[in-house]
């Protein structure tokens, strides 16, 4: 990984206390918004135009504790660098907050009849009793308990280095991790922030992620467009910017 | 105590392609039907409204369209050792839920089948020897024929508005040069459209495919390549490749449904209604168990009715309807002990193969643009279009690529080694959404004796019932028939000359895995055929042992095919309705003699 902004202290401040940043308000892209001031660096270098956010999202799932980490670990996992703005900017951790307030969150989708066989080989699937809003509970938990009893601080609170090996380590199943994780397996925590991140990410913007469809522009899908008849049999780059489903244009 | 409504002519379980078919055919005889969809009403407004539907996280990956599996799973386990899990999130295949079934959300991939697949075990029998056939393979002959089943392939074309290219009709070649397919067996007409645009990732496999010596040809496709007006008067718009595909409506009324090719025709007759919100629970019996009386169902409020009828259709899904003849007691329960008994038996599924090639920024392969059923695809390791003497497997499969449309959350992928997230995954995404082709080997998959349904011994449904039960795993044959094509299809993609390339393939000893999404076509279980202690119906899809009951879908396959399943589907649920208009309505009772 070569992440340019690594370190950088205007962006760790940022990251650690993102929801008492006031917003500055300015002439946007036509939404009549204004901007989180998490602009991604180098400015110049990226393809995507900075998001726009309305005002600092208030969670309604999440503790502050809970906010912090989603807000920390979704900056690492898809971090703002040379490539464009990441999950934060793209606003992720509302995309998230906002998805807990779903039947997807509490397991309403999923066959939760017993008996559970939580230790059943991958083959079989999802056989855990645990629901999306569980795992983030007992998972930031367990990550921030394990993450202190190295150096005292939470997860949100280690320099980008560590945050990545700690990730690093849950996604390779968290052996290490001990009683911390008794209640959630590692790989369940990991996979499921990894998956919501990147929903959070190329989602489209009516969900409350993938703000300014900086997801979109980075790989070049152009969202709702949706016909191509045109360009079905060319050898081309498809030159139009993304829309969403709002008639937002990129 | 169930209300009990006015009896009909007949009622039909399940509107997905099936029970529409069925509706169409029977209200045109004169019947009063009544056909029971457990999902709600659905179609293209409002379910498939611009730009609502182009929503990838409500679709593809919260799955709005599927069966809700909250209420009714089904169990796996790999082995009769094993006990059975059930299926907690949808994973390997998405059975439809709602008016349309799986019909409103599939790609539109539409084949006939190839005709020595309707006769697999005296085929190969015939050609190979009996010992060429595995012990424990029990694989059946459908009792059918190609060339009985042509008129209804040809029908079922012209209702779903089929795009593609012919390669002969009534003998003439027509084909050569224009995309036909040289091993298509013969037609009595053409394509009612002509086949789709090519994608730029379809017309790379073609030419590499050619290089390498195969016989490219155009899929054909129930997505329109111009605008069609069916027989019934239904009107369809010219597809867009829009790419929003399988796993949505289509809000161009470009990819054939029940909703948009039959529903409108019915909706204008006044002996037709459809109840949606109706749970069949089973087919009631009269006391010699050897016909139907009607169904019993709960309705939106949960209210239980009871609905007679002389003739039951079961237009479930392939797994909805085995259980339905199990929990009402139709058919001698399979032993995959013994091997007696015909329900349940000869549960198969798809056997999967994939290659993902990776390409420079020069190659804009544009994934986003896509249309279910288009592509280019070759022949000639399907069916039996080689000779396996020298490999010892049974079974082909078709090639392709079939570019539907992929989007960004569940539809990028990078070259292997790439991690899952971070900034080097960040600029691998970047780097490769557009500039990759996915190609698949759709294997058939052959039935075996321990491959089977019955029902749970533990789980149970929202209503109380037993879930159905799969005992499933991947045999020798099905590992070693994957592996060949593998190599086969991998030189179609080293021909394409890319940068990297992933191999998504079957290893010794693999298990079947529920959570990996493969295919849809789950086939068998109430198999048609020719002889009643080897199959659960005939080969007009009547129960053998319960006359008036008929049972149309992929659950009469006696294995799978290479081909997808609808085709067939469509052209035996024709082919068995016409049997009702012409024999059973005039002299009801078995139209076959056991």
């Amino acid at each position: 990984m070569s992440d340019q902004d690594r370190d950088n202290p205007r962006r760790d401040f940022l990251r650690k206390s993102l929801t008492l940043i006031p917003v500055v308000t300015v002439a946007s892209t036509g939404l009549g918004g204004s901007m989180l001031m998490a602009t991604p660096e180098p400015a110049q270098a990226s393809p995507a135009k900075a998001p726009a956010s309305e005002k600092a999202y208030e969670p309604s799932y999440f503790t502050a504790e809970e906010w912090a980490f989603i807000n920390a670990a979704v900056a690492r996992l898809i971090p703002a660098d040379a490539q464009g703005p990441g999950a934060l900017e793209a606003g992720a951790p509302q995309y998230i907050d906002r998805q807990m307030n779903t039947p997807y969150a509490s397991g309403a989708l999923w066959f939760m009849q017993g008996p559970f066989n939580a230790d059943a080989p991958p083959e079989m699937g999802w056989q855990s009793k645990l629901v999306p809003k569980e795992i983030y509970r007992l998972g930031i938990a367990a990550t921030d308990s394990w993450s202190k009893a190295f150096n005292g601080k939470t997860f949100a609170g280690q320099d980008s280095a560590t945050q990545d090996d700690l990730l690093r380590r849950l996604e390779a199943g968290g052996a290490e991790t001990g009683e911390h994780f008794a209640a959630v397996p590692p790989k369940i925590f990991f996979n499921l922030l990894l998956q919501n991140t990147k929903e959070g990410f190329f989602c489209d913007p009516i969900h409350g992620g993938n703000k300014g469809m900086v997801g979109w522009t980075m790989i070049g899908f152009p969202g709702a467009r949706a016909d191509f008849m045109d360009w079905v049999e060319r050898n081309e780059q498809y030159p139009f910017p993304a829309v969403s489903i709002r008639g937002e244009r990129a | 105590m169930a209300t009990i409504m006015k009896k009909v002519d007949a009622v039909i379980v399940g509107f997905g392609w099936t029970g529409a078919i069925m509706a169409k055919e029977l209200t045109e005889a004169g019947l009063h039907v009544v056909a029971l969809e457990r999902g709600p009403m659905q179609d293209t407004y409002p379910d498939g409204n611009y730009p609502q539907v182009i929503d990838e996280l409500t679709y593809s990956v919260r799955k709005k369209l599927f069966q809700d599996i909250s209420k009714e799973t089904v169990t796996i386990r790999h082995s009769v050792n094993d006990i059975a899990l059930p299926n907690r999130q949808l994973g390997a295949f998405l059975p439809g839920n709602g008016v349309g079934g799986a019909g409103l959300h599939w790609s539109g991939v539409h084949f006939r089948v190839d005709p020595i697949e309707l006769r697999m075990r005296s085929h190969y029998e015939e050609r190979y020897g009996k010992n060429f056939i595995p012990k424990d393979m029990t694989i059946q002959d459908f009792g059918v024929s190609y060339e009985e089943l042509e008129p209804f392939f040809d029908y079922a074309e012209k209702v779903f508005g089929t795009s593609g290219q012919a390669w002969t009709v009534k003998g003439q070649l027509v084909g050569e040069g224009k995309g036909g397919n040289p091993y298509a067996p013969d037609r009595s007409s053409h394509f009612p459209l002509e086949s789709q645009k090519n994608t730029y990732s379809a017309q790379l496999f073609q030419k590499a495919a050619a290089d390498v010596g195969y016989k490219p040809y155009n899929l054909p496709s129930a997505n329109t390549s111009g605008p069609y007006t069916n027989p019934y008067g239904a009107q369809m718009g010219p597809c867009n490749f829009c790419g929003f595909c399988s796993g949505y409506v289509c809000y161009m009324y470009s990819k054939a449904s029940p909703n948009v090719n039959i529903l409108p025709a019915l909706r204008q007759v006044p002996n037709f209604e459809l109840r949606p919100n109706s749970h069949v629970l089973k087919v009631n019996l009269d006391s010699t168990k050897r016909k139907a009386t009607g169904v019993t169902y709960i309705d939106a409020q949960g209210r239980e009715i009871e609905q007679p009828a002389d003739l039951v259709i079961l237009g479930a899904f392939q797994f909805h309807n085995v259980r339905l003849m199990l929990l009402s007691g139709i058919g001698k329960p399979y032993d995959p002990i013994t091997g007696e008994g015909v329900v349940g038996k000869n549960f198969a599924y798809q056997n999967m193969a994939t290659i993902k090639a990776y390409f420079d920024k020069d190659v804009h392969t544009n994934n986003f643009i896509g249309a279910g059923g288009n592509g280019v695809a070759v022949d000639d390791f399907n069916a039996d279009n080689f000779d396996h003497g020298p490999h010892g497997f049974v079974g082909g499969s078709p090639m392709w690529v079939n570019q539907a449309g992929s989007r960004p959350i569940a539809g990028t992928s990078n070259p292997p080694g790439t991690p899952a997230w971070g900034s080097a995954w960040k600029r691998a995404t970047a780097d490769y959404y557009t500039h990759q082709v996915s190609m698949d080997a759709h294997g058939a998959h052959q039935s075996y004796r321990g491959n089977y349904l019955d029902l749970d011994p533990v789980y149970r449904d929202a209503y109380g019932l037993p879930l159905l039960r799969m005992t499933f795993d991947w045999q020798e044959n099905d590992i070693k028939m994957n592996r060949f094509m593998v190599e086969k299809m991998g030189k179609i993609a080293e021909a394409m000359n890319p940068k990297a390339i992933a191999v998504l393939g079957k290893k010794v000893g693999e298990h079947f895995n529920t959570a990996s999404y493969q295919t849809t076509h789950l086939n068998g279980g109430a198999i048609m055929g020719t002889d009643p202690k080897t199959s659960a119906l005939n080969r007009y899809l009547q129960c053998w042992d319960v006359h008036n009951v008929f049972v149309p879908g992929a659950s009469a396959f006696p294995q799978g095919l290479g081909y997808n399943p609808t085709g067939l589907v469509a052209a035996l649920t024709y082919w068995s309705a016409r049997a009702i208009r012409e024999q059973y309505l005039k002299n009801p009772g078995p139209l076959v003699q056991a």
